[in-house]
C-alpha cells in the first residue's frame, strides 16, 4: 500500500469523522495554561467555536478518527468494512502535533478524536487513550477532549479515557435496538448501555463531595451520544422516547440528532436521498423543551406520533392546549410564562424584573421579546387581550411561517 | 458648554472620573460634549470640571457593568449616552430595569461588545514567526468589530501562557513575552506575517469536515459574518465548497451501491449474534447471567441498562430475593448497591448475618421505572413481568438450593410463592416453599427508607434485623 502525506490522510480521516454532529467544547471545569509548559484553556462554560462550515455547524474541535479501518459492518457507516472508501491511519505522534499545531494557531478548541474499531475493542481504545494521555503528559495539553468510547473495550481502559478527556460519549446510534441489530450486526445494545451506566456512575464518584480523597477528575463535562434519524422507521415520538430514557438513565448532557445523510458507497439497505434537516431541526427544538423548559415527553409528542414539521413543537403545544392561554405576563408564575410559544428563559426572567418595577404593556413587550405578533394570541398585558384570537380558527396558518426559499449564495 | 476630554477611546477609569464629577456638579448631560485626545475640536482647551464640593452618590452595580462593556463600542455618542442615563438614575433608579430607549440602546451597545469579545477569542488566527532562540513566537492580525482588544487580551495570554505572541489590530496591540502582557498603539496588516505552513492544512480540514448534503449558507453566515472573513485563511474556500456541494450530493445520492466482498460477508456472519435463550434449564449461574443479559421474556429489558442477576455464595443455604433493581444497581450491574442495598448491609451487620455467605437477587432482573424530569423513578413490576422473569430465579433456586428464601417485600414474596402475600401478616413463620426449601417474608429494606416518621422507622428497623435473625437461624 503507498503511504499517504499527512495531509491526505487529514482529507479522509476528517471526512470520515464529519457524521458525528457533537463538536462542543463545553467544559466541565475551568484551567488555563498558566504554571504548566504546555498551552490550552476551558473556560468551565460554553466552549468557542473557531469557524463554521457552509453546513452552518461549529467548527469547534479537530474532529478526527484515528483510522477509518473498521472490522463492524454498520449500514449507515462510511467507514463500514464493506465499504470501498480509502483507508488511512494516523500515528498517535501524527494526531498530537496537529492538534497542537492547530491549537496555537487558535484554530480549535482541542480534539474530538474517533476511531474505527481495528484489531479488537481493547487495542483501539488503548491507541486512542494513548493520543489523550501523550497530550496530557508530555505536551502538558489543557485544552478540550473528547473521546469516543468503544463500549466493548475493557472498564480499565474506559476509566483511563476518562481521566484525560473533558467529555466522553458512545453512540446509541439509532432510537430502536431491533435497528441496531438489524443495520449493526457487530454493535451490542447491552454493552453499548453498560459503558454509558459505568461512565455516569464515574462521573458521579468524582464529584462526590466530603470524601477525603478526592478522585481524579473523571470526564468533567460529563456525556453525549448520537442518534441518527431517518434510518429506520422509528416515530419522532419513538425518538424522543429514547432520549428521555437516556437522559433519565445516564444523565447526558446533550442528544445529538443527526438526520441520515447520503454517504459516499451507501448500503442498499439505507434510504439515498436527501437529509431530513428540518425533522431534525424540530427533534432539536423539543429536546430543549424537555431539557430546559419543564416539558414532559408526553406533552409533546405521543409515542407513535411525528412532531409537525411546519411549526415548532412549543407552538404545537399551545395550539393544542389553547385552554391554558393567554397567560397573563403580570401575574402568571414563571413556569406557564416559559411555556408561552415565542418567550425563552431570557425574556421570561427579564419580565419578571421589570414586573417587580411596573406593570409591563405591551410596548415593553415589544422591547424585551422583539416578536410580538407571535405572542399576541398567548399573552394578556396591562393593556392588551387577546379576547377571541386566542381561540380563532385560524390561528395555526397565520403563525406558521412562508416556506422559504434555500437562500442562493 | 462644559468639554470633557479622554485619554482615549477605551479610557473608561477617566470616563467615569469625569461623569461622576460632572453629575456631582449638577452638569446636565446636555450641556456636556465628549471628546477624546487627539481629536482636534474645537474645544481644544477646555479643562475638565472642577473636582472640588463633589457630593459622592451611588449607581446600581449593573450600570457600572453595563458602561465599562458599552464604552469599547465604536458608536460615537456612546460616552454620551453613557452619561445621560447616569444622569437620569438619580430621579429614575429603574430606568436599566424597564424597558427605556437609552437603556436598549446602551444595552445593545454592551451586547455588541460582548459579541465582539466572543468573535475576537475565536476568528484570531495566529502564524508562527522565526524567533532569536529556539522559543515558538506566533503573530496575529485581527480587525475586532470594537475596540476589545485590551479585554480580550488576557483571555489568550492565559491560553498560551508558554507561548510568545503579538495580536495586531487597527485599535491597539497586545504582546505576550511569557512575563508581561504589553499594549502599543494600533499597527498596520503590513506588520504581521503574510502566511503559515501549517494553514493549508487547516483549509484541507475545513473542506473535509464539511458535509455537502447539509448545504445552510445563512446559518454560517450569521455566526460567521463576512465582515471577519478576510483574515480567516479558510473562508476564501467558501464560495467554491458551496458552489460544488449541489453536485457532490447529486453524485453520491446517485451513485449505485456497491456490493462488499464475499470475503466481508463471510466475517459478517461469523460476528453476527443469535440470543441464546433457549427454553432449557440452566446448570451454571454463568449461564443465568448471560441469559437474563439478554432476554426479551417481557419488555422491561428495553429501558434498562442490564439485567441484573444475583450474586454471593454460590451454595449458600440464605437466598435474599428483593423486588428488582434500582437506579444505582442498572448502572453497577449488581443488586443491593443503591441506597436500600446500604440499609440491607447496615441491617444484615446489626443482626449478625454475613452477606458473603448468602445469595442475594432479585424477583425482576431489570429496573423498571418511568421517566421523572431528569430523574427514573421506580415503579413496581407487574404480575406478568414478575410471571415472566421468574423463569430465572427458578434457575437460580434450582443451582443455589437454599434452605431458606427471604422475600424481602410483596413482589418478592408473590414471585417466592407464587400467590400473594401480605408481608405484615406473614413475619416470622417458616413457610413451606414447593422446592423443599423454607420461605420467610419481610419488608423490602426500601420501605424502611421511606417510612413516614422516625417512630415508624424504628420500629420497622427493629422488626427487619428480628426477620433477618430469624431466617439466618432457621437457615443454620
Amino acid at each position: 500500500m503507498p503511504t499517504l502525506d499527512l495531509k491526505r490522510k487529514l482529507a479522509i480521516l476528517s471526512d470520515a469523522a464529519k457524521y458525528d454532529a457533537s463538536c462542543a467544547s463545553s467544559a466541565g471545569v475551568k484551567r488555563d495554561s498558566r504554571g504548566g509548559k504546555g498551552v490550552g484553556s476551558t473556560d468551565g462554560g460554553m466552549g468557542i467555536c473557531h469557524a463554521y462550515a457552509p453546513d452552518g455547524r461549529c467548527i469547534s474541535l479537530l474532529k478526527i478518527l484515528l483510522t477509518n479501518f473498521c472490522v463492524y459492518d454498520c449500514a449507515y457507516c462510511v467507514n463500514r468494512v464493506s465499504s470501498n472508501v480509502t483507508r488511512a491511519r494516523f500515528s498517535v505522534k501524527e494526531v498530537c502535533d496537529l492538534t497542537l499545531g492547530f491549537y496555537k494557531r487558535n484554530y480549535i478548541e482541542g480534539l474530538f478524536l474517533s476511531s474505527g474499531i481495528i484489531r479488537s475493542a481493547d487495542y483501539t481504545m488503548e491507541e486512542m487513550v494513548r493520543v489523550a494521555r501523550e497530550l496530557r503528559e508530555v505536551h502538558d495539553f489543557r485544552g478540550y477532549i473528547h473521546l469516543k468510547l468503544i463500549p466493548e473495550a475493557s472498564p480499565a481502559l474506559v476509566n483511563q479515557a476518562a481521566l484525560y478527556a473533558d467529555r466522553v460519549s458512545i453512540n446509541i446510534e439509532l432510537p430502536r435496538d431491533e435497528s441496531l441489530t438489524r443495520l449493526a450486526p457487530d454493535k451490542d445494545i447491552g454493552g453499548i448501555k453498560k459503558a454509558m451506566g459505568a461512565v455516569r456512575l464515574g462521573v458521579e464518584a468524582g464529584q462526590e463531595k466530603g470524601r477525603k480523597a478526592r478522585p481524579a477528575k473523571f470526564a468533567p463535562a460529563g456525556q453525549s451520544t448520537q442518534m441518527i434519524v431517518g434510518t429506520d422507521a422509528a416515530s419522532d415520538g419513538e425518538i424522543l422516547k429514547r432520549s428521555e430514557s437516556l437522559y433519565g438513565a445516564y444523565h447526558l448532557k446533550r442528544v445529538y440528532y443527526s438526520a441520515f445523510s447520503p454517504i459516499p458507497d451507501s448500503a442498499a439497505r439505507l434510504p439515498l436521498a436527501r437529509p431530513p434537516l428540518v425533522r431534525e431541526h424540530r427533534l432539536y427544538q423539543a429536546d430543549w423543551l424537555m431539557r430546559f423548559y419543564g416539558f414532559a415527553r408526553v406533552e409533546i409528542v405521543g409515542e407513535a406520533e411525528d412532531l409537525d414539521l411546519d411549526i415548532d413543537p412549543k407552538l404545537a403545544w399551545a395550539l393544542r392546549n389553547r385552554g391554558d392561554f393567554p397567560v397573563d405576563l403580570n401575574t402568571a408564575e414563571r413556569e406557564p410564562m416559559l411555556r408561552v410559544p415565542g418567550l425563552g428563559v431570557r425574556s421570561v426572567d427579564r419580565m419578571l424584573g421589570v414586573r417587580r418595577i411596573k406593570a409591563l404593556r405591551l410596548e415593553d413587550v415589544r422591547r424585551i421579546s422583539r416578536r410580538i405578533d407571535k405572542l399576541k394570541p398567548f399573552i394578556v398585558t396591562a393593556d392588551w387581550t387577546p379576547g377571541p384570537l386566542t381561540d380563532s380558527a385560524d390561528l395555526r396558518a397565520r403563525l406558521t411561517p412562508a416556506a422559504s426559499q434555500m437562500s442562493l449564495f | 458648554m462644559q468639554v470633557v476630554r479622554l485619554a482615549s477611546e477605551t479610557d473608561f477609569a477617566g470616563w467615569r472620573e469625569a461623569a461622576r464629577s460632572l453629575r456631582a456638579h449638577r452638569i446636565p448631560p446636555d450641556e456636556t460634549l465628549w471628546t477624546v485626545e487627539g481629536d482636534d475640536g474645537l474645544f481644544a482647551e477646555t479643562p475638565r470640571a472642577p473636582t472640588a464640593e463633589a457630593r459622592p452618590f451611588r449607581v446600581p452595580r449593573e450600570f457600572v457593568e453595563l458602561a465599562s462593556a458599552a464604552i469599547l463600542h465604536r458608536c460615537d455618542d456612546r460616552f454620551a449616552l453613557l452619561y445621560r442615563i447616569l444622569w437620569r438614575l438619580e430621579r429614575e433608579p429603574y430606568v436599566l430595569r424597564v424597558a427605556d430607549a437609552d437603556g436598549d440602546k446602551a444595552r445593545d451597545y454592551a451586547r455588541g461588545v460582548s459579541k465582539a469579545v466572543h468573535k475576537m477569542k475565536a476568528f484570531v488566527r495566529f502564524r508562527e514567526v522565526a524567533a532569536e532562540d529556539d522559543a515558538e513566537a506566533y503573530v496575529a492580525w485581527f480587525e475586532p468589530a470594537h475596540r476589545v482588544t485590551e479585554i480580550v487580551a488576557p483571555f489568550f495570554m492565559g491560553r498560551f501562557a508558554n507561548m510568545r505572541f503579538s495580536l495586531l489590530t487597527p485599535d491597539a496591540c497586545a504582546h505576550w513575552d511569557l512575563k508581561d502582557l504589553v499594549f502599543t498603539a494600533g499597527a498596520d496588516p503590513a506588520d504581521a506575517p503574510k502566511e503559515d505552513a501549517l494553514e493549508d492544512y487547516w483549509r484541507t480540514y475545513y473542506a473535509s469536515i464539511f458535509n455537502p448534503a447539509r448545504l445552510k449558507v445563512g446559518a454560517m453566515q450569521k455566526e460567521m459574518p463576512k465582515r471577519y472573513w478576510r483574515n480567516l485563511p479558510e473562508a476564501r474556500l467558501i464560495p467554491d465548497l458551496i458552489a460544488r456541494a449541489e453536485r457532490r450530493t447529486t453524485a453520491m445520492v446517485a451513485r449505485a451501491p456497491s456490493t462488499p466482498s464475499r470475503r466481508v460477508m463471510r466475517a459478517a456472519l461469523r460476528n453476527s449474534r443469535d440470543a441464546p435463550y433457549d427454553g432449557q434449564a440452566l446448570t451454571s449461574l454463568e449461564a443465568v447471567m448471560a441469559g437474563v443479559h439478554v432476554c426479551r421474556r417481557c419488555d422491561l429489558w428495553r429501558d434498562a441498562t442490564q439485567g441484573v442477576t444475583g450474586e454471593g455464595a454460590p451454595h449458600a443455604r440464605l437466598m435474599f430475593v428483593g423486588e428488582q433493581p434500582g437506579d444505582q444497581e442498572d448502572l453497577a450491574g449488581r443488586p443491593f448497591v443503591g441506597p436500600a442495598g446500604q440499609m440491607f448491609d447496615k441491617a444484615l451487620a446489626e443482626a449478625g448475618v454475613p452477606r458473603e455467605r448468602t445469595y442475594v437477587t432479585n424477583a425482576v432482573k431489570h429496573f423498571k421505572h418511568e421517566p421523572r424530569g431528569k430523574r427514573r423513578i421506580h415503579k413496581t413490576p407487574s404480575t406478568r413481568e414478575v410471571t415472566a422473569c421468574r423463569w430465572w430465579l427458578d434457575n437460580e433456586r434450582r443451582i443455589v438450593r437454599p434452605k431458606v428464601i427471604v422475600a424481602l417485600g410483596a413482589t418478592a414474596a408473590l414471585s417466592v410463592t407464587s400467590k400473594p402475600v401480605t408481608v405484615a401478616k406473614s413475619r416470622q413463620q417458616a413457610l413451606q416453599l414447593s422446592d423443599h426449601a423454607q420461605g420467610v417474608v419481610t419488608y423490602h429494606p426500601s420501605f424502611l427508607l421511606r417510612a413516614p416518621d422516625p417512630e415508624t422507622k424504628a420500629r420497622a428497623y427493629a422488626e427487619f434485623v428480628q426477620d433477618l435473625k430469624f431466617a439466618w437461624k432457621l437457615s443454620g
